[in-house]
């Protein structure tokens, strides 16, 4: 497009060409009060993508107020690039997870290679070496070819870029639930490690300092990627293919690799990524938060393509860039750094006192805007909510009790559904090893990083169980965080802070937003409760094919802090003769359970309840026990209940068996996801010394005949299954149900 | 004895290869850029895992051509030990010093699993630590490791004794005759899609990579005998 076609001031507002940029009438109208004349097409493209949720949270600001976000660790809390926690030693550790939904619908490779790419630069943009990445993918029902395609290329795209760059993908989640035949969701979180003096902001401060760009080229990929990711899909989504960007993942570890020699430079002011709205938001944000201003020669940003217009530069989100702030006269000591990359870095404009964005081109002002406009004065909505009617369905339902004859095809169904079922062909392409330093590889509670140089290590999990948060968003939210602290604790560690990934439909919607509401007020409640304030996270609204939204999901990825190496536990049984241990009780309770999915093909009824102080006490006696040494192995009940996670423990031993007695309601006992409640195992010889510690009851021991079995009170067999053949199922579900051709 | 770890942009091992040398074998170790052409001051050459140039051509292509490449050529041709890992050891076949080509592998994914290995010759300056036909278990990590030569040179390297390890078990990739390193007919360049520096402490799951370095220093121990 050249400049001649492009539409002018008066033809924008006339024809309300804003329109197709996501702006209202409303919201032009207070554009055209901010600049007290109209915008052009560039200022009106600017606007619209500032003042999209994806780049300015204006619908869902005013909820995320609601999160705790501060403690005695916290040094870097929700704001900049990653929230930062500090974890002794001088060290501190930077995290947070982001969408890449939309573009992973429509080409999902790249979509998920880039929501990759995009995480790990926000990561090291803060001066971090990321040293992990995880993930959390929901998809469709693996039965239709276009859910299996999709499923195989996101893995593929996160595989591509993170085994690339060198950074292990260590942990993640994967659901599959009709809800997300549409709209799959596809969240990275990137993990970093960081000396506290090396702590960066994406700050413009200090009149006549230089901007400078460095990285990929600027192309015509991703414009208004901001935007699209702010509307629902719909069929013609797919021609908005160009709206998704293509990753460069050798780029990004070049890049990687001299932005954090860049920072140990003191003529570094300030850095940020070039993510969603690219130019546009670092700049603006650079400044709005430095309160300055910066003005850029456009003619000077590296090009990929001849005759690019200051519209088509500034809403390009091509991928592996960012924006510095240098000081003054240090121009060339930055370029020498990354010249020694192969990475040219250019000054293509300065900081100023005015608080404006200017961007000159061929000799002309081409904008001028005010910088806190596009930042943090951009609007903010209260939009209504209303708690919607299957809600009060569901509240008003007697309880759900599953009839089952067969346990032991009960738990062998369990284990082939997919959500249950081994991860082993998704985390088999993901280098999870690189760096040496993954001590807890995929497949167990949370993945545990060591941290070199010292006797420490990280717990990384992500957890989010939707279909509880559907049910009630309220307890499902406070469920996802206690869950997620229930998998570091299994791990021996302490919980630190959650980073958080609010995947919601159309906030327009008053139902869709009480669930965002709910889930928000259920996730701080447990975040005060367990000590985990809230550092850093991302908002996807707008998560609907053609009206269906998908199951209210705020993914929450947590760090823990283990302080001795010798505290890391698995989830694995470890020796016969080991004493098997459940803590908590089970109630009849199937809302929302896996067992509930399977048999009535949909869910319904109250979503399981939960009590943080209950939840609070016993990870703390877990904890105390992991730590003074006398649990072999612990691991969390969730999905299909005490059965799954009791085959969960076996299958990962090899050659070891169970053999355990139940007695009560046999379906609850077995396949109830009450809350709160973990298994254990404990080495015979520390069975009083782990009682003392925990409240716990006895109900087995760990055997070496490779038989799993469940007995009734009364002796009565209730399970008797292989081991080896639980596996082969457990294992076989996902590879299966790719290759079937139905 | 001092070991070079050779840094392409895009290695990702590097830092591995390092620790390995530095922590758990506790000799010498320096890195050296891509750039350099000089590697006199080295007793053995490391050449790590990763994506060199990117790799998005074919593994290693690239790299043949870098500048440290002629160095490593030139190390190689005075006898010193070269150890290529995963894109290492596609950078050697690419450069020559090794016969034989990569293919992606069988199942078009990529595989990063602990796999088992059969010792195949333990009479080499990098498997001497092993036992004879000793079965260790050492990570893979890669997407084209599916070794191929034709059937000249596979019976060269049979009868030379050049397959060094050989996968035990499953073939995770399809590689000829299972071949999962091999030397030249020298003796002192090792190739292997196994990475030995990923099995170097227990608490990461495996230290049978260990033997491998330990077998290196012995033999430059062996070579360049001082009397005390």
């Amino acid at each position: 497009m050249s400049l001649l076609l492009e539409p002018s001031a008066a033809m924008i507002k006339e024809q309300k060409l804003y329109r197709e940029m996501g702006l209202t009438d409303e919201e032009f109208a207070r554009i055209e009060a901010i600049l007290g004349r109209l915008p052009n097409y560039t200022e009106t493209g600017i606007f619209a993508v500032m003042w999209s949720e994806h780049c300015s949270y204006k619908n869902s600001k005013p909820v995320l107020k609601k999160f705790p976000t501060d403690g005695p660790h916290v040094l870097q809390g929700p704001g900049e690039g990653a929230g930062i926690v500090d974890i002794g030693d001088g060290l501190a550790v930077a995290f947070k997870i982001e969408s890449h939904n939309h573009p992973s619908a429509i080409e999902p490779y790249q979509g998920a290679a880039t929501g990759v790419g995009g995480i790990i630069r926000d990561v090291f943009s803060m001066g971090a070496r990321p040293i992990a990445l995880l993930n959390s993918l929901r998809f469709g029902e693996l039965t239709s070819p276009r859910v299996k395609y999709l499923f195989e290329q996101v893995v593929a795209g996160i595989a591509g870029y993170g085994n690339c760059v060198g950074i292990p993908t260590v942990g993640g989640e994967v659901q599959f639930d009709p809800a997300y035949e549409g709209n799959p969701l596809v969240n990275a979180m990137c993990v970093g490690i960081i000396r506290h003096e090396d702590i960066q902001r994406g700050v413009a401060t200090g009149v006549g300092n230089t901007v400078m760009y460095v990285g990929a080229k600027t192309g015509r990929d991703g414009i208004h990627g901001a935007t699209f990711a702010s509307e629902e899909l719909s069929e013609q989504s797919e021609a908005k293919r160009p709206a998704v960007q293509v990753g460069d993942p050798f780029m990004e570890k070049l890049l990687l690799e001299a932005c954090l020699e860049a920072v140990k430079s003191d003529a570094l002011v300030g850095i940020q990524d070039m993510g969603a709205a690219g130019l546009t938001s670092s700049s603006a944000e650079m400044a709005s938060k430095g309160g300055f201003g910066i003005e850029m020669n456009l003619d000077l940003v590296p090009q990929r393509e001849a005759g690019m217009t200051p519209y088509e530069m500034m809403l390009s989100e091509s991928q592996e860039r960012m924006l510095l702030v240098v000081k003054q006269g240090c121009e060339d000591e930055i370029a020498a750094i990354f010249a020694k990359y192969g990475l040219e870095a250019k000054a293509i404009g300065k900081v100023t006192d005015d608080k404006m964005l200017r961007l000159l081109f061929r000799g002309e002002v081409a904008a001028e805007i005010p910088v806190d406009a596009l930042a943090k004065d951009a609007p903010v909505y209260h939009k209504p909510s209303a708690e919607p009617a299957y809600y009060r369905e569901f509240q008003a339902m007697p309880p759900y009790i599953p009839h089952i004859e067969d346990y032991n095809q009960t738990l062998l169904g369990l284990l082939a559904q997919p959500t249950i079922a081994s991860k082993e062909w998704v985390y088999d392409q993901y280098d999870y090893m690189v760096r040496t330093n993954t001590v807890v590889a995929p497949g167990s509670d949370a993945a545990v990083v060591r941290i070199r140089g010292t006797n420490k290590a990280l717990a990384l999990t992500t957890d989010c169980n939707s279909r509880y948060l559907y049910l009630d968003p309220e307890t499902g939210g406070k469920i996802a965080v206690a869950e997620a602290a229930r998998n570091v604790v299994c791990s021996g560690a302490k919980p630190l802070a959650i980073t958080d990934c609010l995947n919601f439909g159309s906030p327009e919607k008053p139902e869709i937003f009480w669930q965002l509401e709910k889930a928000v007020d259920g996730m701080s409640e447990a975040c005060r409760a367990l000590g985990t304030p809230v550092v850093s996270g991302n908002v996807s609204l707008y998560n609907e094919t053609n009206g269906e939204a998908v199951y209210p999901t705020p993914v929450v990825g947590m760090v823990g802090l283990i302080d001795d190496l010798s505290h890391i536990t698995t989830q694995s049984f470890k020796q016969a003769g080991d004493l098997i241990y459940v803590i908590g009780e089970a109630k009849p309770e199937f809302g929302g359970s896996e067992l509930q999915k399977w048999l009535e093909g949909r869910i319904f009824g109250k979503a399981p309840e939960i009590d943080l102080e209950v939840e609070a006490s016993r990870q703390r006696q877990l904890l105390a026990a992991i730590r003074a040494g006398v649990v072999a192995s612990a691991h969390d009940i969730a999905e299909g209940g005490l059965a799954v996670a009791l085959a969960e423990c076996v299958m990962g031993a090899s050659g070891l068996g169970a053999k355990v007695t139940i007695g009560g309601d046999l379906v609850s006992e077995l396949f109830s996801e009450t809350q709160s409640r973990f298994v254990v195992s404990v080495k015979k010889e520390q069975k009083e010394a782990f009682e003392q510690l925990v409240e716990a009851k006895q109900i087995g021991e760990v055997t070496d005949d490779g038989a799993f079995v469940v007995n009734g009170e009364h002796g009565e067999t209730l399970i008797h299954l292989s081991v080896a053949k639980m596996r082969n199922v457990w294992k076989g579900a996902i590879p299966c149900l790719l290759k079937s051709k139905d | 004895m001092k070991f070079a770890v050779v840094v392409f942009p895009g290695s990702n091992c590097d830092v591995d290869m390092y620790h390995a040398i530095a922590d758990e074998l506790g000799e010498e170790v320096e890195y050296v850029w891509h750039d350099e052409d000089d590697l006199d001051r080295f007793d053995a050459i490391l050449l790590p895992g990763g994506f060199s140039y990117g790799d998005y051509l074919r593994s290693g292509a690239i790299a043949r051509f870098s500048k440290v490449m002629a160095a490593v050529k030139q190390a190689a041709d005075a006898g010193k030990p070269v150890l290529g890992v995963c894109n290492g050891f596609q950078i050697l076949l690419e450069a020559g010093l090794l016969p034989g080509a990569m293919r992606r592998n069988q199942g078009l994914k990529f595989i990063c699993r602990p796999v088992q290995l059969t010792v195949e010759n333990h009479e080499t300056m990098f498997t001497s630590a092993y036992e004879k036909g000793e079965v260790i278990t050492i990570p893979i990590a890669h997407g084209e490791g599916n070794y191929y030569c034709d059937e000249q040179t596979l019976e060269r390297l049979v009868k030379n004794r050049q397959i060094v390890f050989r996968y035990h078990g499953e073939n995770p990739n399809g590689s000829l005759a299972d071949i999962a390193g091999i030397v030249n007919e020298r003796g002192n360049v090792l190739g292997m899609m196994p990475h030995p520096e990923r099995a170097v402490d227990a608490l990461l799951g495996s230290a049978d990579g260990l033997k491998l370095f330990r077998s290196i220093v012995n033999y430059w121990r062996e070579t360049h005998v001082v009397t005390a």
